[in-house]
């Protein structure tokens, strides 16, 4: 079966992973701690506030209804109505360039500095 | 006739594969992640028979599943990656140092591109393209995979024209 694989195959994918890795280090070197947490709802800014002070927020768009929790510097969504939940199942997030992302509510939350 | 009931019968096929993914769901916090599957078909098509067929079979393929297991939201996602894929493989089956896993790999990256240039127009830039890393190495092994099981059947099953 392997040899099917000819050169070309290997080279690529090789290629496709290292470019990845290399984006992934990238992206990960230029984070840092940021402060301000900034939700969004359809690339519109629904508003802006502090990953040092607790608060729960409710997000409520035409769309659905998201909880976004803001607790001991993380930010995490806690409940969500829409059809798929990855955005509840998305671990905490804290440094910058960071993002929880809720497609069916186009919904982003991101960390700046 | 003949042309009507082999087209519908993979068709078929192609929706069967969308419902067996739909069924495995690769839920670890990044969205999106799918063996991708349903790509042996379009893969087939584009060795058996042509580009034409291949995109006209895979549109039908991601219409009805969006219709069946999902929403215009993840059709227009599906059409975006679907389409792009397509057009990226066909362009790879060209070029002789690639095989079937190769071109089945170009197709799987070019997916995620799709999808991404797609949630890029609906929410916009930064969230979007984080998750890119993960998704192309996952791709580049589900494309492995796809493009074997791809290879095989391309290899085993003989059309009468």
């Amino acid at each position: 079966m392997i040899a099917v694989i000819k050169k070309g195959d290997v080279i690529l994918s090789a290629v496709c992973v290292i470019l990845a890795v290399l984006v992934f280090v990238f992206f990960t070197l230029s984070k840092s701690d940021g402060d301000r947490v900034i939700i969004s709802v359809d690339g519109k800014t629904f508003g802006e506030y502090s990953l040092s002070k607790d608060r729960e927020i409710p997000v409520e768009s035409q769309r659905g209804q998201n909880t976004v929790v803001i607790k001991n510097n993380k930010v995490t969504v806690t409940a969500a109505d829409c059809p798929d939940k990855y955005c509840v199942s998305h671990v905490g997030i804290d440094e910058t360039g960071e993002t929880i992302v809720c497609l069916p509510h186009r919904l982003t939350v991101e960390i700046k500095r | 006739m003949k042309k009507t009931a082999f087209y519908g019968s993979i068709l078929a096929f192609a929706v069967i594969m969308g419902y067996v993914e739909f069924l495995i769901p690769f839920n670890i916090g990044v969205p999106g992640i799918k063996l991708g599957l349903a790509n042996i078909v379009p893969l087939f098509l584009l060795y058996k028979k042509g580009f034409k067929e291949a995109i006209i079979v895979n549109t039908g393929r991601i219409l009805l599943c969006g219709i069946l297991f999902g929403n215009v939201m993840s059709i227009m996602y599906s059409l975006s990656g679907g389409t792009l894929a397509l057009i990226v493989m066909y362009l790879l089956k060209k070029l002789p140092v690639f095989s079937t896993v190769g071109v089945s790999v170009g197709g799987a990256v070019a997916h995620n591109l799709g999808q991404l240039l797609a949630a890029l127009w609906v929410i916009g830039l930064t969230a979007a393209v984080y998750y890119l890393p993960v998704l192309t190495v996952v791709a580049v092994v589900t494309g492995f995979l796809v493009g074997i099981a791809a290879t095989l059947l391309i290899r085993r099953i003989r059309l009468k024209d």
